[in-house]
């Protein structure tokens, strides 16, 4: 049975994508394949907010299609061969699932540029993209820190790859560097996208002491349960804050939109050659939406967090840093170097769960 | 740790109302002898048309109406096919839920992101603020109460009185119904509509007080354990809300013992459920009589009026 719906949301899929009009021959034609719905308000949202920014810069020159609803896995392959086949010659891939039906579609379509997000694994044209979500997740941490009363925080994970586990770290570091009493609490809910059971789990958590709900899952679903017991969320991926007047603190805002607009001009100059970008606060792929429903003390101390990571002057993972175990895995004054941040597969001391395997 | 076990079991009562709903209406259909399998359809049919005519009117409780209303006429067309026309329920049940999950998804494209007004939890001066028994008799979202009355009513329908008997009837022997003179075809139409009218219900209570929101395929399977769950209860209402709880509950069971940092696997547990079906299958398999007592004998098979 699940088979038979899967079916008909790639056919339902392929329809959409096959309507989105017919191409004028000199235009770049650039294809998205996304996760979830673009009105998810996370995730894809984010996604599709770039896709936009991208039309109105180069509107002249690129043409664009979204594919949405399209699962992770083998099945998304044919979603993106479709593109490819349609005369897409910029591929973007929104989400870590859809890595090796990438590349085997890029092995197909040597002339199509394929933009693999938060994945490992590239080629010849294949780049992959993701944002250091992680500086974002520090601050919230500090935040989450100053704010919470029970000490207790509700940390909704979707799968145990090294991007999740990353922000949880960066997460009870950001916490436990002005509150060591802090505990997060992880639920582990196995999907990006799927509002009841993102819901169950705030409440779970907040059933638990909770009080301040954080996610690492695509829809605004979480925060709104938060909403209703008038306690505290972190919105993801997009600003939330109209689901929450009075709950969000602040969200991490993932911004694509200039990465999108380089990539194009890159194919339409010529230069484009496979590249691994992993972009932070810095280069404002991650921006941090307004602090809101905290003191002036911590907004404060937030805004002067953020900056500090901005300017390069604090890196999350400073150590010392342990494992669970107790081994110190960053000596005291390194910072943890990118392959151990990519590679990410344990919890640092004092997360309240154990990794799953 | 008693807030604790509160906490859960409030919780575990709202992921069960909607399977409450959704499992009431299939039992009466499946008890006068039809099997819908759309209810998954019927359920997201619902979710999307109240939560829409929510957003338009502001009128929550024309939301759930119109989830009703809408399951209704989902369920209306099963009949037609199912009954006037004689196509095979299986069949037609699965083409309802692929048929519903598709309209869902289309109509709701406007909807998705918005937000309104869910509807609250109740709150009665006094009796809610008892200790322990305050929050669990008297602190639910109304539908939950709607959900036990309805279970109730269906109970007392089938169990006791003259009507419901017939609708057994019907359900058990289509000729012998047929041949007293009882309307078969039109008793098995109303059983679906209720069917579908709780279905819509069902799928409402999700979009409009379980997560004030609309997403494509909401109810991710709800309207299948729905359908465990009236064999799981061999076809007695009383067991159908032991039942909802323990197939609602065992998720959020999942959910706590994780949160609790007991490391016992999410998939294992989200197993159980039907692994207990599967048990009460061959439980009640392994005794014959018991089975024709609570199966409607004429479960899924058409009925074609002899004289």
């Amino acid at each position: 049975m699940k088979k038979l719906m899967k079916l008909t949301a790639i056919a339902l899929a392929s329809a959409l994508a096959l309507s989105a009009g017919t191409a004028s021959a000199d235009k770049l034609k650039v294809g998205f394949i996304y996760l979830g719905p673009p009105g998810d308000h996370g995730w894809t949202y984010a996604h599709d907010q770039g896709r936009l920014m991208l039309e109105k810069e180069l509107g002249d020159h690129v043409q664009t299609t979204y594919v949405e609803n399209v699962p992770e896995g083998p099945d998304s392959e044919r979603a993106i061969a479709k593109l490819a086949e349609t005369g897409h010659e910029l591929i973007f891939t929104t989400s870590f699932g859809y890595m090796e039906p990438t590349l085997k579609v890029a092995k197909r379509f040597p002339n199509v540029k394929f933009e693999h997000a938060t994945g490992y694994k590239d080629s010849d044209n294949v780049s992959t993209y993701v944002a250091r979500f992680y500086e974002g997740r520090y601050v919230q941490g500090v935040i989450a820190g100053k704010v919470s009363k029970t000490n207790t925080i509700g940390y909704i994970a979707s799968f145990p790859i090294p991007e999740v586990v990353r922000g949880i770290n960066a997460f009870l570091l950001g916490a436990h560097s002005v509150n060591p009493d802090i505990k997060v609490k992880v639920v582990w809910v196995y999907t990006w996208f799927d509002p009841p059971k993102e819901a169950d789990a705030a409440k779970v958590l907040m059933d638990q002491g909770a009080d301040i709900i954080t996610q690492h899952t695509d829809s605004t679903a979480a925060l709104q349960a938060a909403a209703e017991r008038g306690l505290h969320a972190f919105g993801q991926a997009s600003d939330m804050i109209q689901f929450g007047p009075k709950t969000q603190l602040t969200a991490n805002v993932n911004n694509w939109g200039p990465y999108y607009v380089a990539r194009a001009k890159a194919v339409l100059d010529g230069t484009w050659s496979t590249s691994n970008t992993w972009d932070g606060m810095a280069e404002g792929m991650v921006v941090m939406a307004p602090f809101t429903n905290m003191s002036a003390d911590v907004a404060a101390l937030a805004t002067k967090t953020a900056e500090s990571i901005r300017s390069g002057d604090l890196h999350p993972f400073t150590g010392p840093i342990r494992n669970q175990a107790g081994e110190v895995v960053v000596a005291a004054g390194a910072v943890a170097d990118d392959g151990m941040l990519a590679g990410m597969n344990f919890y640092v001391e004092g997360v309240d769960d154990k990794l799953p395997e | 740790m008693t807030e604790l076990i509160i906490a859960s079991i409030m919780t575990m009562m709202t992921a069960a109302t909607p399977l409450v709903f959704a499992a009431t209406g299939e039992l009466v259909a499946e008890k006068s002898g039809v099997l819908n399998l759309g209810v998954e359809g019927m359920m997201l049919i619902g979710a999307v048309f109240g939560f829409a005519a929510v957003t338009l009117t502001g009128e929550p409780l024309l939301g759930l109406a119109v989830g009703i209303l809408t399951g209704m006429l989902a369920s209306m067309i099963f009949a037609v096919l199912t009954l006037s026309l004689l196509s095979n329920q299986v069949a037609t049940g699965l083409a309802l839920t692929i048929f519903g999950t598709g309209l869902s998804a289309l109509v709701g494209l406007d909807y998705v992101g918005k937000t309104i007004e869910q509807i609250r939890a109740i709150y009665i001066p006094v009796l809610t603020d008892l200790p322990i028994v305050g929050r669990l008799l008297f602190g639910h979202d109304p539908l939950v109460y709607v959900g036990i009355l309805i279970l109730g009513l269906t109970h007392w329908f089938l169990k006791h009185t003259r009507w419901g008997m017939i609708l057994r009837a019907v359900g058990d022997s289509d000729q012998s119904a047929h041949a007293i003179g009882y309307p078969v075809i039109a008793i098995r139409y109303a059983a679906v509509a209720f069917g579908g009218a709780m279905a819509g219900l069902g799928g409402a209570y999700l979009s409009l007080v379980y997560t004030p929101l609309w997403a494509e395929h909401m109810t991710a399977g709800r309207g299948w354990i729905a359908l465990a769950l009236v064999v799981f209860a061999s076809w007695r209402p009383t067991r159908v809300l032991l039942g909802a709880v323990l197939f609602g509950g065992i998720t959020i069971l999942q959910l706590n013992a994780q949160a609790a940092g007991l490391g016992i696997p999410a998939s294992f547990m989200s197993m159980l459920p039907y692994i207990a079906t599967i048990v009460v299958l061959v439980l009640i398999s392994r005794d014959a009589t018991r089975i024709r007592l609570n199966a409607p004998a004429c479960l899924g098979r058409p009925f074609r009026a002899e004289r």
